[in-house]
């Protein structure tokens, strides 16, 4: 992968005006992300890291400052980005390959025969070929969030975001996730970016973690995750940057838990 | 349904075991004794005296009544009338109120503008309006198909409304991201994801046709199963007024089955199996 996947976010502001009063949700943010590389943004609830990906993916274009994806500025939600939710938010009344293939419907990159083609590699991708004709409602959780990333990555993105997307699910099978999402990371070779509150997925799968601090949103700072992989996670050095990075968390975090009152945005 | 109940009964019809005509039996009467007791109940009482048989006929006297109406001609034609008109309204208000509802529900606003006018002609008995109907279109078909069409048409328009207005708004929003038009994202998404709440609007139109057409037929008609039970009444002929009653109950029975059969399909994904 070349080029292809640069995230250039500068002087990013957005704040959400609520019964008239200004609440500013993201300050400043400025971060570069390479090609490629995986990152993880953490922080207590409240410190927009939800809204960044909202803003990444397109759902909301209000804000001000830049996001470039490879140098076009983000207006709109595209096929270069895909996202997976907590939720898997598949369709209740189509099959996983069906559901998969909702994701190409506004493709024309394509051709008939690579959308096909891209299908049966994301099923088998994530390992769901035996299940491709079943119901979302048939699924366990983790087998419907694998569809939700199948679905998410059918148009060859050049961006995958993953906004909590293992935070519903026991650990066995986040452990697990966890992995896949490495190796899906490692096969496709694209940028990702995940949110998450948990801070030893984050260590355990990005780069770099982002650690963000609330009211307002802003990045506190950036950690490089110098370790290679597979990282177990009972080794010193995996433990020295928990301690770490907890610190960041333990500081506040008992005055930021507070319900997050920004503006009732779901994520 | 079936499958899964036969898939249900397998553990059971083993262990009891060697009699598959005994074990049949004894389902039919689990799930139809309340209904043979019933007509029992009935055969026996007037037979007993407990109540008045020229009020009440047994069952067996009402059958045999329907039995003779259906030779001479009598009943067919009057169950045909009663179910051309409630088809012909329930399937006007189908065609027209699910479409007006779909396009009522995309715009928000409008929907939520025109929401209180829509509950007030809801609420108003479509039976209140029945001599205004009249008075309009005359005595003839034409009121009694329109009578029926306005019953059925609230309920589908209101539930066709709601269900567009509240589909998972995550789903449209995953939609999004995958860069769906508002065409694409209608048909692919809100419509199909509307498809149970516009059923509940069908099936209870499906109900109101029934009753509201017998109403519209006791007051003016000179046919049809509402005209059959009060002109039946009028020349004190119970075991036909039974009868018209009975035939009701089977229309209504009817019409309830086949927007099961209908929603069971459109809602397969709803239960197993694999490709629809």
């Amino acid at each position: 992968m070349p080029q292809a996947g640069t995230l250039d976010i500068q002087r990013l502001h957005k704040h959400y005006t609520v019964n008239g009063a200004t609440l500013n949700v993201l300050e400043n943010i400025e971060l570069s992300i390479r090609p490629g590389e995986f990152i993880a943004i953490v922080g207590a609830s409240g410190c927009g890291k939800s809204t960044l990906l909202r803003l990444i993916i397109g759902l909301d274009t209000e804000y001000d400052g830049d996001i470039f994806l490879d140098g076009r500025r983000i207006r709109d939600t595209g096929l270069d980005r895909g996202i997976v939710f907590q939720e898997h938010r598949l369709f209740p009344w189509l099959t996983v390959r069906k559901n998969i293939e909702t994701g190409l419907l506004n493709n024309t990159r394509f051709s008939e025969e690579e959308k096909e083609a891209s299908v049966r590699a994301h099923i088998e991708l994530v390992g769901l070929e035996a299940f491709e004709s079943a119901y979302p409602h048939q699924l366990s959780g983790g087998m419907a969030q694998r569809v939700a990333i199948a679905r998410a990555l059918v148009n060859r993105p050049e961006v995958l975001l993953l906004d909590e997307p293992f935070g519903a699910l026991d650990a066995f099978t986040r452990h697990f996730l966890q992995d896949e999402l490495l190796r899906i990371s490692a096969e496709e070779g694209i940028t990702m970016a995940l949110v998450t509150h948990d801070i030893e997925e984050a260590i355990y799968l990005a780069d770099r973690v982002v650690v963000m601090q609330p009211r307002p949103g802003r990045i506190k700072r950036i950690v490089d995750i110098d370790l290679p992989r597979p990282r177990p996670r009972n080794s010193d050095t995996f433990a020295r940057y928990k301690d770490d990075l907890l610190q960041d968390f333990s500081a506040g975090a008992h005055a930021e838990e507070i319900i997050e009152s920004n503006s009732g945005q779901p994520a | 349904m079936s499958a899964q109940e036969s898939t249900l009964e397998l553990p059971t019809a083993r262990n009891a075991g060697r009699n598959p005509a005994l074990q049949a039996g004894l389902r039919a009467l689990r799930r139809g004794g309340a209904i043979i007791v019933f007509f029992l109940l009935w055969e026996i009482a007037p037979r007993l005296g407990l109540v008045e048989a020229a009020f009440l006929p047994p069952i067996s006297q009402v059958l045999a009544t329907g039995w003779k109406l259906l030779l001479n001609g009598q009943l067919p034609q009057h169950f045909a009338a009663s179910l051309a008109r409630s088809a012909a309204g329930f399937a006007l208000a189908i065609v027209t109120a699910i479409p007006l509802g779909l396009a009522i529900g995309r715009y928000r606003l409008f929907a939520q503008a025109v929401n209180p006018l829509l509950e007030m002609f809801r609420n108003t008995a479509a039976l209140a309006l029945l001599p205004v109907f009249i008075l309009f279109l005359g005595i003839g078909e034409t009121s009694k198909v329109a009578i029926v069409f306005y019953g059925c048409f609230w309920p589908i328009l209101l539930n066709t409304i709601t269900a567009v207005v509240t589909v998972d708004p995550l789903l449209i929003k995953s939609a999004r991201t995958m860069g769906l038009s508002p065409v694409r994202l209608f048909r692919k998404v809100i419509l199909p994801a509307s498809v149970p709440t516009i059923f509940v609007g069908v099936r209870l139109a499906g109900a109101v046709s029934v009753l509201i057409l017998i109403a519209a037929e006791m007051v003016g008609a000179k046919s049809g199963l509402g005209y059959l039970i009060i002109y039946s009444q009028y020349n004190f002929q119970v075991p036909e007024m039974f009868l018209g009653i009975v035939c009701i109950t089977l229309v209504g029975l009817l019409i309830n089955a086949l927007l099961v059969a209908l929603e069971h399909r459109l809602t397969a994904w709803k239960r197993n199996g694999g490709e629809a």
